[in-house]
């Protein structure tokens, strides 16, 4: 007999899908209670950094160069105080074989469905994870399906997004576009259980071990160039992976003194569920949108527990503006000579401000670039904000508003990131779990796990909990 | 009339509006899901049908035939005019003038 598909009898099958399409059973790693073994599931995967870097290098993907942004660096200490202005490189992501380091979580998820024998891969991603699993899957040879959350109600999409569907068809993959909303994954489900794919999820542990080469990558580039670790290592930040990745593969590496800053566009005030809303945002990625939820509610997300963790290893939260991302956009294209995407351009922009406070011998490093091209390009970002009656105009972008304008810097002295309340942050993760697992009695388990969660300890753990 | 075997773009409404879930903002909650997929056409139908498709992946979808042989409309935009000043101010703070 045929499976009723209707949403509540898919919903309902969720489980059981899931189960199936990773091939890993979560419930292993659960207590029971609001701890669970992280470092457990991500040692499932089974796969060392070495075999993981075999997997990556025979499909085009790592060894990125790590690139010194001279310019810019000259640039930014003619603003900082005499002797400041760390010298700013950035990993060349771009490089990769779909052109971005989603590369990399996409080598490590295919390699593991074609191992283990499953004809396709899907995943719900309307950013360059879409690229990088239809490249991996076309080298593998397996069918692929990309599900997109892609137009408003008018059929209006995002230049940015369709330029990744477009990518994801040339690639050989199915595109399946949607209107805004979160039932995307009901239909994702629905084609997961008709075709039996394997889940090449963002958040598996597969996707996250496979960008540990990344931050591993960083520091030992810069020990052999320049003889020590970077300062700080900035990454954009969206559902946490790069950040838990790249911190990881620092800490594998060794580079434990190397500060770990996330950073994300602020769209405050913009819902990300919102129809009218969807084409008012200016970028796509990278925003506060989903920074902020999937940080403090990682588990969120398209399997039962998530690999990215992001605030179990930033030491900071910082935000740029949309005005800040355009004009660093342009500003690498004009001073570096090489044309990237916006993505890896959050971090970069935080960066040019966060270089002012370090001494000129220290190193940051942006951990991403990535590729760009016809919709995902700043003109035709500025352009569609124009088309959508958002106001473009230079001053100070701090008086920017998401939604009604997009302010440019008058100059680079107003590149000034901002210090997003980590602490904040912490004790809603916390309040979260606490919520979601119906517990106002902690173990001590629980205690220790949420200090890991949240980078603290168990007196500030205690403490958000005794405020609840 | 679009032929049989012919790539083409078709449009469905996966939740009509009372479907969907109630987490949503009151102008997304007005809306029904709907979805675009490409693929095969299994069966001569004219623009506007209700036809079935063999995707990419081998899939079979439903919907309403939309466009024949679909091609992507997205560009560089139009022209910016804050880039150029962008690139003139970056280049009179690093080549020349004052700072």
């Amino acid at each position: 007999m045929a499976l009723a598909k209707d949403y509540d009898s898919v919903m309902g099958r969720s489980n059981d899908i899931m189960k199936e399409a990773l091939g890993l059973d979560y419930e292993e790693f659960e207590s029971g209670s609001i701890a669970f073994d992280y470092e457990a599931l991500m040692k499932s995967t089974e796969y060392t950094l070495d075999e993981i870097n075999r997997i990556q290098s025979r499909t085009g993907v790592g060894n990125t160069p790590l690139l010194e942004l001279r310019n810019l660096t000259e640039l930014a200490r003619k603003y900082a105080k005499p002797g400041y202005g760390a010298r700013i490189f950035a990993k060349d992501e771009a490089a990769n074989a779909s052109g971005s380091f989603k590369d990399r979580r996409a080598a490590c998820a295919v390699a593991h469905a074609k191992k283990l024998g499953y004809k396709g891969v899907i995943a719900a991603t309307s950013g360059n994870y879409g690229a990088a699993v239809a490249s991996q899957a076309a080298m593998q040879g397996l069918e692929c399906v990309i599900c997109q959350e892609c137009f408003d109600s008018h059929g209006v999409g995002q230049p940015e997004i369709i330029e990744k569907a477009r990518k994801c068809e040339a690639l050989g993959a199915e595109v399946v576009q949607l209107t805004v909303g979160p039932e995307l994954f009901y239909e994702f489900l629905s084609i997961l259980e008709d075709k039996g794919y394997f889940n090449a999820s963002l958040y598996s542990p597969f996707g996250i071990a496979g960008i540990e080469t990344l931050g591993y990558e960083i520091a030992v580039q810069c020990r052999e160039k320049l003889g020590k670790d970077p300062a700080m290592v900035v990454c954009t930040n969206a559902g946490g992976g790069m950040v838990t990745g790249t911190a990881r593969g620092l800490i594998k590496a060794g580079a434990k003194d190397t500060k770990i800053v996330a950073a994300s566009i602020d769209l405050t005030g913009l819902h990300m569920a919102s129809d009218k809303q969807f084409n008012m945002k200016s970028c796509t990625t990278g925003h506060t949108g989903f920074g902020v939820p999937y940080a403090t509610d990682p588990d969120h997300s398209d399997v039962p527990r998530s690999a990215a963790r992001p605030l179990r290893y930033m030491d900071r939260y910082v935000t740029v503006s949309q005005g800040e991302v355009m004009y660093m956009t342009e500003a690498i294209a004009n001073l570096e000579g090489i044309e990237r995407g916006p993505a890896g351009n959050t971090s970069l922009a935080a960066a040019f401000s966060l270089a002012q406070e370090l001494p000129e011998d220290e190193i940051i490093v942006v951990s991403e670039t990535e590729y760009t091209g016809a919709g995902k390009h700043v003109q035709p970002q500025l352009s569609f904000a124009r088309d959508n009656g958002i106001e473009v105009l230079f001053g100070n972008p701090k008086d920017e508003k998401p939604g009604v304008n997009v302010i440019l810097p008058k100059d680079p002295s107003f590149f000034k990131c901002v210090d997003a309340d980590i602490n904040h942050f912490r004790a809603s993760l916390i309040k979260k779990a606490c919520k979601v697992h119906n517990v106002t009695n902690p173990t001590q388990a629980d205690l220790e796990f949420l200090a890991a969660e949240t980078k603290t300890n168990v007196d500030f753990v205690k403490d958000v909990i005794k405020s609840l | 009339m679009v032929k049989k075997g012919e790539w083409v773009r078709i449009h469905s409404i996966v939740l009509k509006a009372e479907e969907r879930t109630a987490k949503l903002p009151e102008d997304t909650q007005k809306c029904p899901l709907e979805m675009w997929t490409k693929g095969f056409l299994q069966a001569d139908a004219e623009i506007g049908d209700e036809v079935t498709i063999m995707t990419a992946a081998n899939r079979i979808e439903k919907g309403t035939l939309l466009e024949v042989n679909p091609y992507w409309k997205h560009s560089y935009g139009k022209f910016i005019p804050e880039l150029v000043q962008i690139d003139k101010q970056l280049r009179e703070i690093m080549y020349g003038g004052d700072k």
